[in-house]
């Protein structure tokens, strides 16, 4: 089936399998690998994308559903190289060790700042559990996301439970 | 150590910059020309004998390229194992199956969509035979899982101290003697420490490229341990270790369950061979628990003698451990493992025995901690119940028994291991000092007096890292199977680059512990470079110095070490160059801010490029000085390191519903001197997560069948970021003896310390109802039915 949709700001078409997954037509079709599959489920949110600027798991979208949407991966969410706050957060605060969840987690973060620019520990908490990390224990990803929001609101961010050396 | 110096200082972390932006290069991310795509026939029963697998229809779809069956690969098995004490297992299951999911054949295509399809054509006839899933079953013999060994106990491990007969009986003597004395105490509680699956958000991933022209296997793994992989596959092949290159690109989580040589690790190598083409095979999530190890699996008896005035007279433990059907890596040696710490940070006589059983299950092995967290489960949850039965506080009766900080260094514990170092009372008295602590008890107080359930919970722990010692190759403890006799040694190389940058080459394999971070820490601090000229590289069989690989906690101690060692070297080198560059003596060279000078004049500096320039250009060096800047060193640490710590947890319980709520986790850790704190409380933050999972939502639950009945994650329950709070940290610093950097190792501490803190906080919860003990998970409907059965209810 054709489809034709938007991915990070560029205009794609493509003949696809109705079956083809949303997912495996980022990451095998257009080689945006950023997007991962953790549980082909919805359950652990690696895969999850912007779809018209909504949060969405792309393991349990088809391709075809696609069809005519815009599409934000993690690979679109930096602008002229400059991360996202978002993105800035995690490196910052520790919001990441394996990285593998990361991307759809960082997607679920944004989409939760759009809805909510000031969420509270609990909101964020809330918020951030349709993604799962197996690494962090959350603490750094919960300061990561209070860190964007801040910086998101023109806000100093909260400080680091830390003080970086130079290196 | 001081925060200025960027060893022991917060640096972040340079994995990152990729990573965020999505640019981190998994296995499964690889785009090869050419890849075919693997997908398993497994079995839906956990013991059957297969009467006939008919493949016809399968090799006629679209795209299929092979069907394999166990005729076709029976030559290259049985898959190896390092501590090879039970049954291994098949490559693909030969006339019968031993568990659910047991690997029956392999579907090659052009795209991971057409092998699905395909493997659902293959028909498999199957004769149902009976499972043997409970553990006391399998005890009993009297029925067998595998009809060629002569029990389904595969090996006991008896300790206290361990390997000496005459030890152990004079223990159980001292212990039998102990509770026929007047007034002894003695509690006893049988516990299980349930069976796990430690679900790596990457599920496993491996694409195998056999050239024939070069008569090599490129084969990238989701592993932790590439260099033991590549001997494996070398051995499986009749190959040379150098015609095998394994390489662990960015690995999605480990945790012990890419400690591991799989069978579809071999079998896609053989596919690609046979085919001519690059193979892959991902892993779905259903089908990982059955294909990926999991961990734990114990039932065990735990019993502690006293007086009735605190001071402990002898622990026993006896139990049973569940290996599964088959051995792979290191399966029996997990419980083994457990023994070391059998005593934890006591000097009490200690008793151990504890068989490893073989189930119509998945095969056991390392999941984070591995042995460690269920004897400091046994241990710790039973060390409670004695203070609370003879009505004394928990860390009062702690610091009692503790071994005292005179014996070390090299305190020899009752299990008959000498501990590097440790300082246990002034850990936890650390621990019970905060203000943080008192405000929990104040806390449970509080909501107790309002009629709250709330419960306060304590651990005290010791671990086992930094494997490790030459000494303990006799113990399993090196990868001799794989055709590598080496020790779990460290290794570490450190090149200067001509333009004044430096190369880091480790044979580690990490899954998120920063060593890119860490590595060039240590590696800056020597050389006086910032950490930004320094890039590191690992998981590369072919371009690393021989590594082991990364778990237990080891990495930093031990190949950690040896790239200092490294440094050091290059350092020497250097100090030569730059010595007779500034015609100074070399004893004055100083190394900072990225040259080097001499002592006093820091005016005097040359940068590294200049010194590396003429380290590459030999006629402008010091007569008879060699060429090149860079220096390899293998690290052979004295001992295994012996990291510890104390954590405390508060709980609410919800007396209408059995909802457990983790209030607050406070710990107060001992991993020595620590060479990034970020990185190092990160890693307790995601160990903590994963004792909370075990002591609070995660259980594989077999059916009598055999069936497991949570293969996916709706069925076992992670933890998410609701269910947990702000971990609360702090940390004592009593460096190791054993290596260079004084480092323990912290990459298990979390997950060891933190289960029975949680089901300690949860039992004194329920104790004002006469709660003694309660079975982990403890989700809702187990902690309910605990509160009806202790209120007369049923």
């Amino acid at each position: 089936m054709e489809v034709s949709l938007t991915v990070n700001g560029r205009a794609v078409q493509s003949d696809v399998e109705p079956r083809t997954l949303l997912v495996h037509f980022l990451r095998e079709n257009l080689n945006l690998t950023g997007t991962h599959v953790g549980c082909e489920t919805g359950y652990c949110g690696a895969c999850t994308v912007m779809v018209d600027g909504r949060t969405a798991k792309s393991c349990t979208l088809l391709a075809v559903q696609a069809d005519g949407r815009d599409i934000t991966t993690i690979e679109g969410l930096a602008v002229n190289g400059e991360l996202h706050a978002v993105q800035e957060g995690f490196w910052e605060r520790h919001g990441l060790q394996c990285g593998y969840c990361t991307p759809g987690m960082i997607m679920s973060a944004v989409g939760l700042l759009q809805e909510n620019p000031d969420p509270t520990e609990d909101e964020i908490r809330h918020g951030i559990e349709g993604n799962l990390c197996r690494c962090t224990g959350y603490h750094n990803i919960v300061k990561a996301i209070e860190y964007a929001a801040a910086r998101l609101q023109g806000k100093t961010p909260p400080p680091a439970e830390w003080e970086e050396v130079s290196a | 150590m001081s925060t200025t110096s960027v060893l022991g200082g917060v640096v972040k972390r340079r994995e990152d910059p990729a990573l965020v932006r999505g640019k981190g290069l998994f296995v499964d991310d690889l785009k090869v020309a050419g890849l075919a795509h693997v997908a398993f026939v497994r079995s839906p029963l956990a013991h059957a004998k297969i009467k006939s697998i008919d493949t016809t229809a399968a090799i006629a779809m679209p795209g299929v390229l092979a069907v394999y069956t166990a005729a076709e690969v029976n030559h290259l098995g049985p898959l190896v194992a390092q501590v090879a004490v039970g049954k291994l297992r098949p490559l693909l299951a030969d006339g019968v199956v031993k568990h659910v999911g047991e690997a029956v054949a392999m579907v090659v295509a052009d795209n991971r969509y057409q092998a699905a399809d395909a493997a659902e054509a293959v028909e498999v006839d199957y004769e149902a035979l009976p499972a043997i899933v409970d553990l006391k079953e399998a005890l009993s013999d009297k029925a067998k899982v595998h009809d060629d060994l002569d029990s389904n106990v595969l090996i006991t491990w008896e300790a206290g101290p361990w390997g000496n007969a005459e030890g152990i009986a004079e223990t159980q003597e001292k212990i039998k003697a102990a509770k026929e004395q007047e007034g002894a105490v003695v509690v006893s509680l049988e516990m299980v420490n349930q069976r796990l699956i430690p679900t790596a958000i990457e599920p496993r991933s491996v694409v195998a490229d056999w050239n024939s022209g070069y008569e090599r296997f490129t084969v990238h793994s989701s592993t932790q341990i590439p260099h033991a992989l590549a001997g494996a596959l070398a051995k499986t092949f009749g190959l040379a270790s150098n015609a095998v290159r394994v390489i662990a690109p960015e690995v999605g989580g480990g945790f012990g369950c890419k400690l591991n040589v799989y069978n579809d690790e071999v079998l896609v190598c053989f596919a690609s061979q046979q085919l001519g083409r690059p193979v892959k095979f991902t892993e779905t999530r259903r089908e990982s628990p059955n294909s990926t190890i999991q961990g734990r699996g114990w039932i065990g008896t735990a019993t502690i003698t006293g007086t009735a005035d605190g001071e402990i007279l002898g622990f026993e433990l006896v139990g049973i451990a569940d290996m599964g059907a088959y051995t792979q890596n290191f399966t029996v040696a997990i419980p083994f493992l457990g023994t070391f710490v059998g005593s934890g940070q006591y000097g009490f006589p200690t008793y151990w025995k504890i068989d490893c059983v073989t189930t119509h299950t998945m095969t056991t092995d390392a999941y984070r901690g591995a042995g460690r967290p269920e004897a400091m489960y046994y241990l710790e949850r039973i060390v409670d119940a004695y203070a609370r039965k003879i009505g004394m506080d928990g860390a009062d009766v702690r610091k009692r028994n503790f071994i005292p900080a005179e014996a070390f260094p090299n305190a020899v514990s009752p299990i008959g291991f000498a501990m590097d170092t440790g300082r246990y009372n002034e850990n936890l008295e650390a621990l019970v000092a905060l203000p943080a602590y008192a405000d929990m008890l104040a806390e449970r107080d509080a909501a107790r007096a309002e009629g709250k359930l709330a419960g306060f919970g304590l651990s005290s722990y010791v671990e086992v890292c930094g494997f490790g010692p030459s000494a303990l190759t006799g113990l399993g403890f090196s990868w001799s199977a794989y055709g590598l006799p080496s020790a779990f040694n460290g290794s570490g190389l450190v090149r200067v680059n001509p333009d004044g940058t430096a190369t880091v080459i480790i044979g580690t394999g990490p899954s998120g512990q920063g060593h890119e971070t860490t590595w060039a820490q240590i590696v800056a601090e020597q050389l006086g470079m910032s950490v930004d000229q320094i890039r590191v590289t690992h998981g590369d069989s072919a371009e690393s110095p021989f590594g082991v690989g990364t778990f237990g906690s080891r990495s930093a101690a031990v190949d950690g070490s040896a790239t200092y060692e490294a440094a050091l070297k290059v350092k020497d080198k250097a100090s030569k160059i730059a010595a007779h560059m500034l015609e100074a003596s070399e004893s004055d060279i100083r190394f900072e801010a990225g040259g080097a000078h001499v002592a006093g004049s820091p005016e005097s500096a040359v940068p590294w490029s200049e010194i590396a320039l003429r380290a590459y250009q030999p006629h402008t060096l010091p007569e008879g000085m060699e060429g090149g800047l860079e220096a390899h060193a293998i690290f052979s640490p004295g001992n295994a390191t012996w990291p510890f710590g104390a954590h405390a947890a508060l709980v609410e319980v919800d007396a209408d519903t059995g909802d457990v709520r983790l209030r607050r986790y406070l710990t107060m850790d001992d991993c020595g001197n620590v060479i990034n704190p970020m990185i190092v409380d990160g890693q307790l933050h995601g160990g903590l997560a994963q004792g909370v999972g075990q002591a609070m939502f995660e259980e594989a639950i077999y059916d009598d069948d055999g069936n497991l009945l949570t293969t996916s994650l709706m069925d076992y329950l992670l933890p998410t970021a609701a269910d947990l709070p702000n971990w609360e940290l702090h940390r004592t610093v009593t460096p190791s003896n054993v290596n260079p950097l004084g480092v323990k190792g912290i990459g298990e501490a979390g997950t060891i310390g933190s289960a029975q803190t949680i089901v300690n906080a949860v039992v004194d919860a329920l104790s004002p109802l006469g709660v003694e003990h309660v079975e982990m998970p403890v989700r809702p409907r187990r902690v309910w039915e605990a509160i009806q059965a202790a209120k007369g209810g049923n």
